[in-house]
């Protein structure tokens, strides 16, 4: 007997698992009829998940998190038993930009405090000669791309609230918008930083893997209520995703991957600009430097897709960082309980895999057991102790 | 219903005229302070600037997760917004998202005040879809006329057959192949554009 599912994403090359999973057949092999909705906003896969329209969905981990907490929206407590990734964001300036960052920059271009502290110096300079603040542009408040940006943009002494403006913007207007001046640069996943890059009117600046060594993207996620009246479906539809991971990692693979993802019902978008993505090996600057990074996106390889708690925490940690929720201990415990490693566990049959240090680039090592003494070693914040 | 009564309504959709349908209906309903944006560049500041109680957004549009900007603390927000979401009537907000609008309003408006208005915009565009479907299908219909005349003249030359006899040959093939007789048509057109 085969199960119907419906699940939502959208066209990003972090939804790879989920797409191949089905288009490769490995759900049809666990029995799994799965229908993808392609959608538009992560307001809609969030909406139709919460109502039941969706079984599952590809979804920004702290959307999951803000699902499950009622922050800023409804509470829907929510199951996150598989990452659809780790990293695979960057952050892509304008020509302009660029330039002036360059001009000021004391250090490795690659470094990121070397760039955090060209930012401040630029964010002075223009202060001082009455220019318009820096717009950045970010998919949605609970994002990875919202926390990457300030977490960045903070360790140089930039105040993300203060000093520049972060907009969202959705990702298919981040081009266009980077062209017409509307930004001055954007934090998204893939293909839109490589697509501003072959269009000329970006540099990307940094993978996310400068910032945050492992970061935790997207999630399959699943209401919380449903995954506790189908176990036997979510374990199915995890083995689906484990095989559709192994199998996109390898890289004799990457191609046919490409090719799946490209399909104008899925990403819709070119098959080599999908495949420099899953290989890290990107274009980062309109004259056609290269640049390789084995971190740049992780699907399935070092056990990326287990669901890790602490990075829960960490992202809660953000949202009280920047004042979306005050600190809460029995909030974080129940943030860290959305990431569900016991389901992944129970789908892959083997135990306790590693768990991902987040390894950001500057502040003390993150500790889930004491975000209040994490957060008071950050001097820009909106949290106060 | 009196003009001050009437809370100000912003309509942010890039189809004008599922925009018009709706407008004309809250118009109709007395609503009648109505602001349409279809342009999404700079949507957040536009906003601010009209300061409406109620914004309807039509879900195929990207610029839904804008909106959520308007729930953050910052100090751009005038006021701030909730998306409408009543949870007593779980019913309603399963009814909007199938219709494919939702709906923001300014805290403290009640939700008496809401829900006719969402009622509304629910069933306009329902009104819409179905407009859309039945011209969708009427385009088809047309599409696949055309397709079968030229396979038709492809069967009358080919095969020195009547119009009339080349339409039957077309059908029996349809109903013994369990198809429709617009994809032989297509596959005439098709094997002759190969044969050519």
């Amino acid at each position: 007997m085969t199960t119907p599912l419906r699940i939502g994403f959208i066209p990003l090359v972090d939804a790879a698992a989920l797409i191949v999973a089905v288009d490769k057949g490995f759900a049809a092999t666990e029995g799994l009829d799965i229908t993808l909705v392609r959608e538009v906003s992560w307001s809609n896969v969030r909406d139709k998940l919460n109502i039941g329209l969706f079984d599952a969905a590809h979804l920004l981990a702290p959307v999951a998190i803000a699902s499950h907490l009622g922050l800023g929206h409804v509470k829907v407590p929510i199951a996150a038993p598989f990452n659809l990734g780790l990293n695979g964001n960057a952050i892509t300036v304008s020509p302009a930009l660029h330039a002036a960052l360059m001009a000021e920059i004391d250090g490795d271009r690659f470094d990121p405090m070397a760039t955090s502290q060209a930012l401040a110096r630029v964010v002075a300079k223009r202060r001082k000669s009455g220019a318009e603040p820096l717009t950045f542009g970010m998919t949605f408040p609970f994002s990875t791309h919202n926390y990457q940006l300030r977490f960045w943009m903070a360790a140089g002494g930039v105040d993300p609230d203060e000093d520049v403006q972060l907009v969202v913007l959705p990702p298919p207007y981040m081009v266009d918008s980077l062209a017409n001046g509307q930004v001055d640069a954007f934090c998204v996943g893939a293909p839109w930083n490589s697509i501003a890059v072959d269009l000329g009117v970006g540099h990307i600046l940094h993978f996310v893997s400068d910032i945050l060594l492992s970061a935790v993207e997207k999630v399959l996620a699943v209401r919380e209520s449903w995954s506790e009246k189908h176990p036997d479906v979510v374990v199915a539809l995890v083995r689906a995703h484990l095989r559709a991971a192994d199998f996109i990692e390898q890289p004799e693979n990457r191609p046919e991957v490409a090719r799946m993802l490209a399909q104008p019902e899925r990403l819709g978008v070119d098959a080599s600009v999908i495949q420099r993505t899953l290989d890290g090996r990107l274009k980062i600057s309109p004259d056609g430097t290269m640049r390789e990074s084995n971190r740049y996106l992780l699907v399935g390889r070092e056990a990326a897709a287990r669901p890790d708690p602490g990075q829960a925490a960490w992202l809660y940690a953000q949202m009280v960082r920047w004042g979306q929720t005050p600190y809460r201990p029995e909030a974080l415990k129940a943030a860290m309980a959305v990431f569900r490693p016991d389901l992944y566990d129970a789908a892959s049959g083997h135990p306790a895999g590693p768990s991902h240090a987040i390894g950001a680039f500057a502040g003390p090592p993150f500790d889930p057991a004491d975000v209040p003494g994490h957060l008071a070693a950050f001097k820009i914040r909106r949290w106060k102790p | 219903m009196s003009a001050e009564s009437s809370p100000k309504i912003v309509i942010v959709d890039e189809s004008p005229i599922r925009a018009a349908i709706l407008e004309e209906g809250l118009r109709e309903a007395g609503y009648t302070d109505v602001v349409h944006i279809s342009e999404m560049q700079s949507l957040l500041s536009r906003i601010y600037a009209l300061d409406p109680e109620i914004i309807v957004i039509d879900l195929e549009n990207p610029s839904r997760d804008v909106l959520e900007q308007m729930f953050q603390v910052s100090r751009a927000v005038r006021r701030p917004i909730a998306m409408f979401v009543d949870q007593s009537d779980a019913a309603s907000i399963q009814a909007s998202v199938e219709a494919g609008v939702s709906a923001y309003i300014v805290d403290g408006l009640k939700k008496e005040r809401m829900k006719p208005i969402l009622d509304l915009c629910v069933s306009r565009f329902k009104a819409f879809a179905k407009l859309q479907d039945e011209l969708d299908r009427t385009k088809h219909a047309l599409e696949e006329r055309k397709v079968i005349d030229r396979a038709k003249g492809i069967l009358m030359k080919v095969k020195g057959l009547t119009e009339e006899e080349a339409y039957v040959l077309m059908r029996s093939t349809a109903m013994r192949e369990k198809k429709k007789i617009g994809e032989i048509a297509q596959s005439i057109l098709t094997a002759s554009e190969l044969l050519k």
